[in-house]
C-alpha cells in the first residue's frame, strides 16, 4: 500500500511538470511580444522594458523555465506586476473564502447527491427516479452564475432570508460565516450534485442486480440497511472517482461563483488578474488549482481499497 | 385462387402509399427517442432564430439610445433596454448567433484535433506515452481556468475564444478515440488489412475512422454544450467575446452591475442560454442512448 502510494505520487511528477511547462509557455504561445501585451496599450517603452527585465524575458527560454521551476520549488511564485506583492502572499490572503466555499459545497453536494442517486436506483422508473434524472440533465445545462443570480434573487432579495453578497471570516463566528456561504455553495453545488447523483444511480443499478443483494434480501435485511450498507459500499468506487473528477467543476465554478457573490477569494483574484493582465498571479493560481486537482485525484485512487478490499495495487 | 396478377398487385400496394410507412417510422422514432426529437426541434428553432435574427422584429443590437435607458419589458421593448438604451430583445436574438457559432466551431475543432491525436497515439506506439502524458497534463488544468489563462494573453476575439475553449476539450476526445483505436487494432479485419500490406493511412481512413465516428459524435454534442456555457462564462467574467459583439455572456456581464434593481437584463439571456444548452444536452443523451441501448437503461 505504502509502496503503491509512493509510486503514484512519483507518477504525478511528470503530469505536474507538463502542467508547469504549459502554464509557463502560455506567455510565449500568445502572438506578439509578451512584455508589450502585459504592459497594455498605454505603456511607454520604458514600462515595456521594465516588465521585460522583471519577468526575465531577456534570457533564453530554457534558462527562464529552469529558473522559474527552481523558484517555485522554493515556494516562490514571483511578484505581481500590478501590486508588487509576492504572489504567494496574495494567494494566502485570499485562500480562506475559496477553501471554505469548496469544502462546504463538497459536503453539501455529496450529502444530497448520493441519497438522491440511491433512491433513484431503488425506485427505478418511478416518478422520483424520473425527477432525479431530469434534475441531473438540467443541472448540466444551467451555468453556475445563472443559478447564483436566481438563488440570490429569490432567497436574498425577495425573501430576505440570507445575505445577498459578501463573506464573513470564520473567526467572526460560525453561524454568520455559514449564512453567507449557503447560497454560493448551493449555486456552485448544483452541477456537482447532478453529476454525482447520475453516477451513483448508475453504479447502484449495477450492484442491485447482483446475486448477493438477492441473498441479503432473502435473509431479511431491511431496505435502508440493504441500500446504504450492502449496496452503496460496493457501488462506491465509481462514485468516489466521479467526486474526485468533479473537483475540476468546483474549481472552475468557484472562479465564477466568487464573482457573483462578491467573495474575496482566489477566483476573484484570478478574474482581477486577467483584467489587469497580471501574469505571475494567473500562472500562480492556475498552477495551485491544478496541483490541488491532481492531489485530490491521487487521494481518490488511494482510498479505493477502503471501499473495495478486492482491489490490489 | 391467387393468380400472378394478384400477387403483383399486392406487392405494388405498399409502394402506392409510401407516406404511410414513412409516417409510421417517424412515429416509432419519436416514441423511441423522445429526447433526440425534442432537443433537435429546439436546436432547429434556435438555428432559425440565429439565421433570421435581422427579420424577427429586431433593431440594430448595438444602437445606443441614452434617453431610453433601463426601460422594463414592454410592448415596444419586449425584453426591456439596458443601461445604454440598447434593445435587449434584439441583443439576445443576435446573441444566439455567437453562442451557436462558438458551440459548433469548438465541437468540430476539438473533435477533429482530438481524433487525430487519438489515432496517432493509438497506432504509433512510440508517440503514445508522450502524447498521452501531455493530454494528462492538459486535463489536470480545470477547463475554465485554462481558457481564462489563454484569453488573458490574447486579444479578445471570437476566434480566440473558440481556440481557448477547444484546447481544454481536446484531451477528452483524444482519450476516447485512443481507447477505441486500441480495441480496434486487435480486430481480425484490421489485422488482416495490416497482413495484406494495406498502407497505414488507408487502414486508418477505411477501418478506424468510421468506427470511431459514432461515439465521437456523441462526445462532440456534449462538447458543444460545454463550449456554449464556457463562452458565456468567459464573456461574463470579461475575458471572452469582445464587448462590442452582443453575446449572451456580454449582455449578462453588462446587466450584472444593476441586476438587483433590473434583473430582467440578466434574466432573458440566461433563459436563452439554458434552453440552448439543455437542447444540445438532450440531443447528446438521446444519441448516446440510441447508439448504445444497453447503457441507456442504467445511466
Amino acid at each position: 500500500m505504502l509502496i503503491y502510494a509512493i509510486r503514484r505520487l512519483v507518477a504525478t511528477i511528470p503530469v505536474m511538470a507538463i502542467v508547469a511547462l504549459f502554464v509557463f509557455s502560455l506567455l510565449y504561445l500568445a502572438p506578439g511580444d509578451p512584455a508589450t501585451i502585459i504592459a497594455g496599450d498605454q505603456a511607454t517603452l520604458e514600462d515595456v522594458e521594465r516588465i521585460r527585465v522583471s519577468l526575465g524575458l531577456n534570457e533564453p527560454f530554457v534558462m527562464r523555465f529552469c529558473h522559474w521551476i527552481w523558484r517555485i520549488l522554493h515556494g516562490d511564485l514571483g511578484v505581481s506586476i500590478f501590486s508588487n506583492q509576492p504572489v504567494t502572499l496574495m494567494i494566502a490572503q485570499r485562500i480562506e473564502p475559496t477553501v471554505s466555499l469548496m469544502v462546504l459545497t463538497l459536503v453539501i453536494s455529496v450529502l444530497i447527491a448520493v441519497p438522491l442517486g440511491v433512491i433513484g436506483a431503488w425506485l427505478q422508473g418511478s416518478l422520483v427516479d424520473r425527477l432525479v434524472m431530469v434534475f441531473a440533465v438540467l443541472g448540466f445545462s444551467v451555468p453556475v452564475f445563472v443559478v447564483g443570480y436566481v438563488l440570490a434573487y429569490f432567497f436574498a432579495l425577495e425573501l430576505d432570508w440570507l445575505p445577498v453578497q459578501g463573506f464573513t471570516p470564520i473567526n467572526a463566528g460560525f453561524w454568520p460565516f455559514l449564512r453567507q456561504l449557503i447560497l454560493p455553495a448551493v449555486a456552485l453545488g448544483l452541477i456537482y450534485v447532478a453529476l454525482i447523483a447520475r453516477i451513483t444511480r448508475a453504479a447502484m443499478l449495477e450492484v442491485l442486480s447482483q446475486e448477493y443483494i438477492r441473498t441479503a434480501r432473502a435473509k431479511g435485511v431491511g431496505q435502508p440497511q440493504l441500500l446504504f450498507f450492502h449496496a452503496l459500499k460496493n457501488a462506491a468506487v465509481p462514485i468516489v472517482t466521479v467526486i474526485g473528477i468533479g473537483v475540476a467543476l468546483l474549481i472552475s465554478g468557484t472562479v465564477v461563483t466568487e464573482s457573483v457573490f462578491a467573495l474575496p477569494g482566489l477566483g476573484r483574484l484570478t478574474v482581477d488578474a486577467i483584467l489587469r493582465r497580471d501574469y505571475p498571479v494567473i500562472q500562480g493560481v492556475v498552477l495551485l488549482f491544478s496541483f490541488v486537482y491532481v492531489l485530490v485525484n491521487l487521494a481518490v485512487d488511494l482510498i479505493y481499497k477502503l471501499f473495495d478490499p478486492r482491489i490490489r495495487y | 385462387m391467387t393468380t400472378p396478377q394478384d400477387v403483383a398487385v399486392a406487392d405494388a400496394l405498399p409502394a402506392l402509399f409510401p407516406t404511410v410507412r414513412q409516417r409510421g417510422r417517424i412515429a416509432i422514432f419519436i416514441r423511441r427517442h423522445p429526447t433526440i426529437v425534442v432537443g433537435g426541434a429546439f436546436l432547429l428553432a434556435l438555428l432559425l432564430i440565429a439565421v433570421f435574427a435581422p427579420w424577427l422584429g429586431t433593431v440594430d443590437p448595438t444602437a445606443l439610445a441614452p434617453a431610453r435607458r433601463t426601460r422594463p419589458p414592454s410592448a415596444q421593448y419586449w425584453f426591456g433596454t439596458d443601461m445604454l438604451g440598447r434593445d435587449v430583445y434584439s441583443r439576445v436574438l443576435f446573441g444566439t448567433r455567437v453562442s451557436l457559432f462558438v458551440g459548433f466551431s469548438v465541437a468540430i475543432l476539438a473533435s477533429t484535433i482530438g481524433l487525430l491525436i487519438g489515432i496517432i497515439a493509438g497506432f504509433v506506439r512510440p508517440l503514445d506515452t508522450i502524447l498521452m502524458r501531455v493530454m494528462d497534463g492538459l486535463m489536470a488544468i480545470p477547463g475554465i481556468l485554462l481558457a481564462i489563462a489563454l484569453m488573458a494573453l490574447t486579444r479578445g476575439s471570437v476566434a480566440n475564444v473558440i481556440i481557448a475553449i477547444s484546447v481544454s476539450q481536446i484531451p477528452q476526445v483524444a482519450r476516447l478515440v485512443r481507447s477505441g483505436v486500441l480495441t480496434l487494432r486487435e480486430q481480425p479485419y484490421v489485422e488482416a488489412a495490416i497482413a495484406s500490406g494495406t498502407r497505414l493511412p488507408k487502414i486508418l481512413w477505411l477501418h478506424v475512422v468510421p468506427n470511431a465516428l459514432a461515439p465521437l459524435a456523441v462526445q462532440a454534442t456534449f462538447i458543444c454544450a460545454a463550449a456554449m456555457i464556457t463562452e458565456a462564462t468567459l464573456s461574463f467574467l470579461g475575458a471572452g467575446t469582445p464587448p462590442s459583439i452582443p453575446s449572451w455572456g456580454n449582455i449578462m456581464a453588462e446587466g450584472r452591475a444593476i441586476w438587483q434593481v433590473k434583473p430582467y437584463i440578466v434574466f432573458f439571456p440566461a433563459i436563452f442560454l439554458t434552453i440552448t444548452v439543455l437542447a444540445v444536452n438532450m440531443l447528446g443523451d438521446g444519441m448516446r442512448d440510441a447508439l448504445d441501448p444497453r447503457l441507456a437503461k442504467s445511466i
